[in-house]
């Protein structure tokens, strides 16, 4: 009892300060891009007053407007602009772009969806490759089949994605002409719930979802270290000597065992996917939030760019701070080391 | 000079010894003798297990290769300009275009060569950064649990392990252009700031449980300083695993900055393997026939480096593993088809960035 009472403090103690350490980050990348956009090279501000003028409005008037847009007024002193950029953000103010001329949220939240559709087929679909070719390599320890994929494994972990990314765009998309080459979403159909939409979503998200597989090849490695190490467990023996069924075994004992510690490094590449995703879907011209980032940057569009940095960001903390407090949950044995 | 002292004050029974504490070692090593066991420790041995493992053959061979070609190719080979030949050449069609050319008629082997340099200069830097910075702070932070220096220092390491390195990256690259201009120093260095957490992470770990052994608690008693403990005495320990880091840090650097200059982000004065795909992607190399191979010379280039570090990375596992080790001097070279590689280091970065 006393027992139970004490672990339970420890993990939610835990829970806590795992909570706490999520927020300190997005505080830290909050007063970052504070200080980033505060300090706003000279060049970058001259080189916006410069467009705009082209456009033919005068510096003095272009230099208002993109104070206008920026959630931060330069003049105000630093604490209270400080103060004043918290509490615009955290409201879901991010300030307006000055390329589109429209509010950032409106344009995050136009792109962030179909960023998170790639990337979570993505995920699952390497995640699961990898660990049925790892536990292949496994079973076969040794033999030609292990060492082939072992080699497979390590040369295709050694290609980056975009490289393969417009590989598969130079010949599916092009060459053979399998698969559109831009896009996100089917012209000339209604957007709705039609099996012609989506199976046209899901067509034009083939060739970036196929491009990050090659994260399979690491996932792989480490599925089939880790079955290699369970298959040597004493437990197996003593689960053979019980006479249970392989199947029980395999699926019970040594997939169970294999695949949890897979789960925390699976989460952690999410973040290392995200980031992945401005060359990818600059690679397909694929409408997602990496792609509005990186015409942010481009165009030296601040607000935008701080806006794309800052959500992209604030959407890895939450997915790791998930993967974190829900392994407890599916890895017993991590709430007892905690 | 305690010779000297020592031997003024014989002992009545003609012992020229006062105290057990002044007792020189009998045995007295020269310098060569010191050094030819440094080389067996640190030079023969490793050598000997990674000649004997075809992996570590192969990404010695590589890596060594691009070492000659950045370092000994921009002597020999001329920098290529515009209209050099004519545009387009396929590789292996004109010998005084190897690789062939590209659609200003630019030599793209003159072009990789050229590019060797700067991409194995910012390999350098962002390695040896991530791996100084991460360990530095993994070790002093472990070394210091439970402490308000550990606590500041953790919270540190775990928000940079939160960030998404590369946004950051491109909008830091943006704001530091001046800077980073012309010197892939700064720019490896740029590309790491954000990737040292993990490593610090781990280290910190294995400091925890390095930090109770019984040779730390004699060095603490000895009255040693915390730096000299823990960089003297504990981190040699440690080195392994940090070595194995480099490489991977190394491989991340060379996807990260050449993805950054591929999308154009990070100002340029020479030509990179990143910019070659740029200006192939901007030339609309992947839409029109005979230009893949302009697309495929700095692919090739950038595989190839890597599976050379990922290479070597997992034979230097094997080099500092005890176990491999240990199993390595039982058995002889037929052990190598076996594949037996059942550490891999866990610190892979996978999204490929």
């Amino acid at each position: 009892m006393i027992q139970n009472k004490h672990t339970f403090m420890l993990t939610l103690d835990w829970r806590i300060r795992r909570i706490g350490q999520a927020l300190f980050t997005v505080w830290a990348v909050l007063t970052l891009s504070f200080v980033m956009v505060r300090m706003m090279p000279g060049n970058i501000m001259g080189a916006l007053v410069t467009r705009m003028s082209r456009q033919g409005i005068n510096p003095a008037r272009a230099r208002e407007l993109i104070e206008l847009r920026l959630t931060i007024d330069p003049d105000q002193p630093i604490p209270a602009a400080y103060v004043d950029y918290l509490t615009n953000t955290l409201q879901g103010n991010l300030g307006q772009s000055i390329y589109f001329t429209r509010p950032v949220t409106e344009i995050i939240a136009e792109t962030l969806p179909w960023t998170l559709f790639v990337l979570s087929w993505a995920i699952f679909i390497s995640f699961f490759l990898g660990i049925a070719i790892g536990a292949l390599m496994a079973y076969w320890e040794g033999g030609k089949l292990d060492v082939g994929l072992t080699s497979y494994a390590v040369v295709i972990g050694s290609v980056p994605f975009y490289v393969l990314a417009l590989l598969l765009l130079i010949f599916l998309a092009y060459r053979w002409n399998l698969f559109p080459s831009n896009g996100r979403q089917p012209t000339g159909i209604d957007p709705g719930f039609t099996v012609a939409y989506v199976s046209g979503i899901v067509y034009h998200a083939a060739l970036p979802i196929l491009s990050m597989l090659v994260a399979s090849g690491m996932a792989s490695l480490g599925m089939r270290g880790n079955s290699i190490r369970v298959l040597g467990e004493d437990y197996l023996r003593v689960a053979r000597l019980r006479g249970l069924s392989d199947l029980t075994i395999s699926t019970q004992y040594v997939a169970r065992n294999a695949v949890l510690p897979m789960y925390t490094s699976l989460l952690i590449r999410i973040g290392a996917m995200f980031g992945g995703s401005v060359v990818l879907e600059q690679v397909f011209q694929y409408r997602g939030i990496g792609l509005v980032l990186l015409e942010a940057t481009h165009q030296r569009d601040y607000p935008l760019m701080m806006g794309g940095f800052m959500v992209i960001t604030v959407a890895v903390v939450i997915a790791l701070l998930v993967a974190d407090l829900t392994y407890g949950y599916v890895d017993p044995r991590a709430r007892r080391t905690q | 000079m305690t010779h000297d002292e020592s031997s003024d004050s014989i002992e009545p029974d003609g012992g020229a010894i006062s105290s057990p504490f002044e007792v020189v070692s009998e045995y007295e090593e020269t310098r060569s003798e010191r050094y030819r066991k440094l080389y067996d420790a640190y030079v023969y041995a490793p050598l000997s297990i990674i000649l004997r493992d075809w992996r570590a053959r192969i990404g010695l061979t590589i890596v060594l290769g691009f070492l000659a070609l950045g370092i000994i190719g921009p002597l020999v080979v001329e920098p290529t300009r515009v209209t050099e030949g004519p545009a387009l050449v396929g590789p292996f069609e004109n010998w005084e275009y190897v690789l062939g050319t590209d659609a200003q008629g630019r030599d793209l082997f003159a072009q990789v060569v050229h590019s060797t340099d700067t991409i194995l200069k910012m390999v350098t830097s962002g390695a040896l950064f991530t791996v100084i910075i991460g360990t530095t702070i993994g070790s002093i932070a472990g070394y210091k649990s439970d402490t308000p220096i550990d606590t500041a220092l953790s919270s540190i390491t775990d928000v940079f392990i939160n960030l998404p390195g590369f946004p950051l990256v491109m909008v830091l690259g943006l704001l530091l252009e001046d800077h980073i201009l012309g010197n892939p120093y700064a720019v490896g260095v740029l590309l790491s700031i954000a990737a040292w957490g993990g490593l610090a992470r781990a280290i910190r770990s294995q400091m925890l449980t390095l930090r109770q052994e019984s040779f730390v608690e004699a060095s603490q008693a000895m009255g040693l300083s915390t730096p000299t403990i823990v960089f003297k005495e504990i981190l040699p320990h440690l080195m392994p695993y940090v070595v194995i880091n480099l490489t991977s840090a190394g491989r991340r650097v060379i996807f990260e900055a050449v993805a950054l200059y591929y999308l154009g982000i990070l100002p340029f004065e020479k030509l990179n393997w990143g910019t070659m795909l740029q200006l192939a992607y901007q030339a609309r190399a992947h839409a029109r026939p005979g230009a893949l191979h302009w697309f495929l010379v700095p692919m090739v280039a950038i595989v190839l480096i890597s599976i050379g570090l990922t290479l070597l990375g997992q034979s230097l596992d094997r080099v500092f593993n005890p176990r491999v080790r240990a199993r390595h001097e039982k058995t002889t070279a037929d052990i190598d088809e076996s594949g037996e590689t059942d550490e891999e280091p866990t610190n892979e970065p996978m999204g490929g960035i």
